[in-house]
């Protein structure tokens, strides 16, 4: 019986089974940050178990509200920081090299395919874009995990996400319209419950052609839908996006393998082939089983927004044309990645931003902050009259850095709308970067230029 | 184990988000108790006034995807601070649901037509339940407030047995009080 991209995480991760329906799993990576790990801190202090699995598979940031913004923020930050310098976890990043963790985990090349993953975050499940199993966990099972390295799930079930464009059938996404739109659409259809238990294993041409920052938009809002995590197939496209972490192990197994051969030239080439091969362990069966399959034809996909308190309740930008809008917020684990900043830039080029309209950026971390620099790219930002900030969470959750008052609008390129996300008594509509970008231009929503049916 | 029998909070609504239960801005705050009087301050439920109708109350019954959202475990917390361990729902989002039996606290489903019968029945009376563990069922009571018993038994009490479900696993988190040792001792 063939097995989906999560049964076989899951059988080379198996540990126990001590209940019928309940796996529980070795990890190879714990993610932490000051929002949710500190108490988790504590609680393992208060019960005389201050300690860690393995140091090398913790990986810590601050970004959630960073720099400080009063004592409370500061103390959670501290007890992080503290933490990591006790139990030498030396991949923690604070203030000055930190950013947004979903974004900064994969840039470090902490994820990679096959890997199991959790942290104290629900939007955890956006690694699943390398074909890891990540899932977002409460501070219970952080605990066990920062402990132990285990963590238990139900058995998974996985629904299969067959992305297509039925025109053509290239596999592109219609012009103006991207990953943020596909996974909203998605939402819309299947509902905030929908794959509650399950994991979203997205596939079919859209998603092969996606790159890795758009595979990250789609795994990002899988939890939106109710997901354990969201998936996708290893293939070249990863490789590529990780060759910089895995280049000299597989250029020395290429070697290796070249001697009987009487050649010591490897080519780049076959050590990426050889890659493939390895995380091609971590693709599905053809005769996989899973619990349903849905096909999601992009030929005729517009620009969506949302319009209501859940993620679900989504329209397409043009019956939403008009709606108003106080502030425009482009960043977060979702959409505030290199591509998403280059597409909102094309949009801002040479314009300003409406008079009634904050814009406020945050590219996630500070390597896309200075790749941004180098092309022009802020400055394109900052002539249009944005703010751009630091690389952190902030606006996304209303902790810092771009609250809205009672009665404001927000047009966000970030992932949750509910009541008072960003502010209590703030509406926050959700769209991709394209559409916020032209929304901050009219000063009210609309399509972006860059579509046209 | 935690305390499941008492009076009843109905809260007549799908996809309560965490956000809602507990709002970010308060995941400042490093004690479990400081938590106790923001829980359901954002909530959007009409007629609910989480400054009056939170106190006293042991259990919440509510719609479908439940502590759908954020995976903050404050949640959770926030109703352990007000004397909350059990929810009743149609259904859960996972993470809210697992921290609550980590916690040793009960997040039960039972089918949509059951949770119908007890708003019909229960949601605008003085409702308690008694949970019992050995033979999973929940008994529901209440006055039949005001009404004038037409029944020859005089009796005034309106009574439900429901039975319940929750899987080995969860029952044994419930009884240890939580995963951390648990795991602590096994792997
Ligand atoms: S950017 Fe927003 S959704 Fe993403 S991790 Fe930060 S707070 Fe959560």
């Amino acid at each position: 019986m063939g097995k989906t991209i999560a049964e076989k995480i899951f059988d080379a991760h198996h540990v126990d089974s001590p209940f019928g329906d309940i796996d529980v799993i070795s990890l190879d990576a714990v993610f932490c940050h000051e929002i949710t790990t500190p108490i988790a801190i504590t609680d393992l202090m208060a019960r005389g178990k201050d300690r860690v699995f393995d140091p090398s598979k913790i990986k810590a940031v601050i970004d959630h509200v960073t720099p400080a913004k009063d004592s409370k923020t500061a103390m959670q930050g501290k007890i992080l920081r503290d933490w990591a310098v006790r139990h030498k976890i030396k991949d923690f990043f604070d203030i000055g090299r930190n950013g947004v963790c979903h974004a900064i985990f994969p840039e470090k090349g902490f994820v990679r395919p096959g890997f199991t993953i959790i942290m104290g975050d629900s939007h955890t499940c956006t690694h699943g874009a390398f074909g890891a199993f990540a899932a977002g966990v409460g501070t219970t099972d952080l605990e066990v995990g920062i402990l132990k390295g285990v963590c238990a799930f139900k058995k998974t079930e996985s629904i299969k996400v067959y992305i297509s464009n039925s025109v053509g059938g290239s596999g592109e996404l219609p012009k103006g319209v991207y990953a943020k739109d596909v996974i909203l659409s998605l939402i819309g259809q299947v509902g905030v419950n929908g794959a509650t238990n399950k994991v979203l294993e997205f596939c079919g041409p859209v998603v092969e052609k996606m790159t890795m920052d758009q595979r990250m938009t789609l795994c990002n809002m899988a939890v939106e839908a109710g997901a354990t995590s969201g998936i996708c197939a290893p293939d070249m496209v990863t490789v590529e996006y990780l060759w910089q972490f895995i280049k000299d192990d597989y250029l020395s197994n290429a070697q290796n393998g070249f001697k009987d051969k009487h050649s010591s030239k490897v080519d780049e080439y076959s050590a990426k082939r050889m890659a493939l091969e390895d995380f091609s362990r971590f693709t599905p069966d053809s005769d996989a089983i899973y619990s349903s399959t849905i096909q999601m034809d992009v030929s005729e996909l517009q620009p969506l927004v949302t319009f209501g308190y859940k993620p679900d309740q989504v329209k397409p930008v043009a019956e939403m044309e008009g709606t108003r809008i106080d502030q425009v917020y482009i960043g977060s684990c979702t959409n505030g990645r290199l591509e998403d900043l280059e597409i909102a830039a094309s949009i801002l080029k040479g314009k300003k931003i409406s008079d009634s309209v904050r814009g406020v950026v945050s590219p996630a971390t500070p390597d896309i902050y200075s790749q941004a620099l180098d092309k022009g790219i802020i400055k394109i930002f900052m002539d249009a009259g944005f703010c751009v900030t630091n690389p952190t969470c902030g606006a996304c959750l209303g902790m810092s850095n771009g609250v809205l008052a009672d009665g404001e609008v927000c047009a966000s390129t970030t992932n949750r709308n509910f009541n008072g996300r960003m502010g209590k008594g703030g509406m926050v509509h959700l769209m991709s970067p394209a559409t916020a970008a032209a929304s901050a231009i009219k000063g009210y929503i609309t399509n972006s230029e860059l579509y046209s049916l | 184990m935690k305390n499941f029998n008492g009076k009843v909070l109905f809260l007549n609504r799908s996809d309560i988000n965490t956000d809602e239960i507990i709002p970010a801005k308060y995941l400042t705050e490093s004690t479990k108790i400081a938590l106790k009087p923001y829980l359901l301050e954002d909530i959007v439920l009409k007629g609910f006034n989480p400054a009056k109708d939170i106190e006293g109350k042991s259990v919440v019954i509510a719609r479908d995807n439940f502590g759908c959202g954020s995976s903050r475990e404050h949640a959770p917390w926030a109703f352990e601070v007000n004397g909350i361990n059990m929810v009743i729902a149609s259904g859960f989002a996972r993470i809210f649901r697992q921290n609550m039996f980590n916690c040793g606290m009960m997040a039960v489903e039972l089918d949509n037509a059951t949770i119908d019968r007890l708003f019909t029945m229960f949601a605008d009376k003085n409702t308690s339940v008694e949970t019992d563990m050995d033979k999973m069922t929940f008994i529901f009571t209440a006055d039949k407030s005001s009404q004038i018993s037409d029944d020859s038994s005089g009796s005034n009490l309106l009574r439900e047995v429901i039975p319940f479900k929750i899987s080995e696993y969860d029952l044994s988190l419930v009884k240890a009080g939580g995963w951390v040792d648990y795991a602590d001792q096994k792997y």
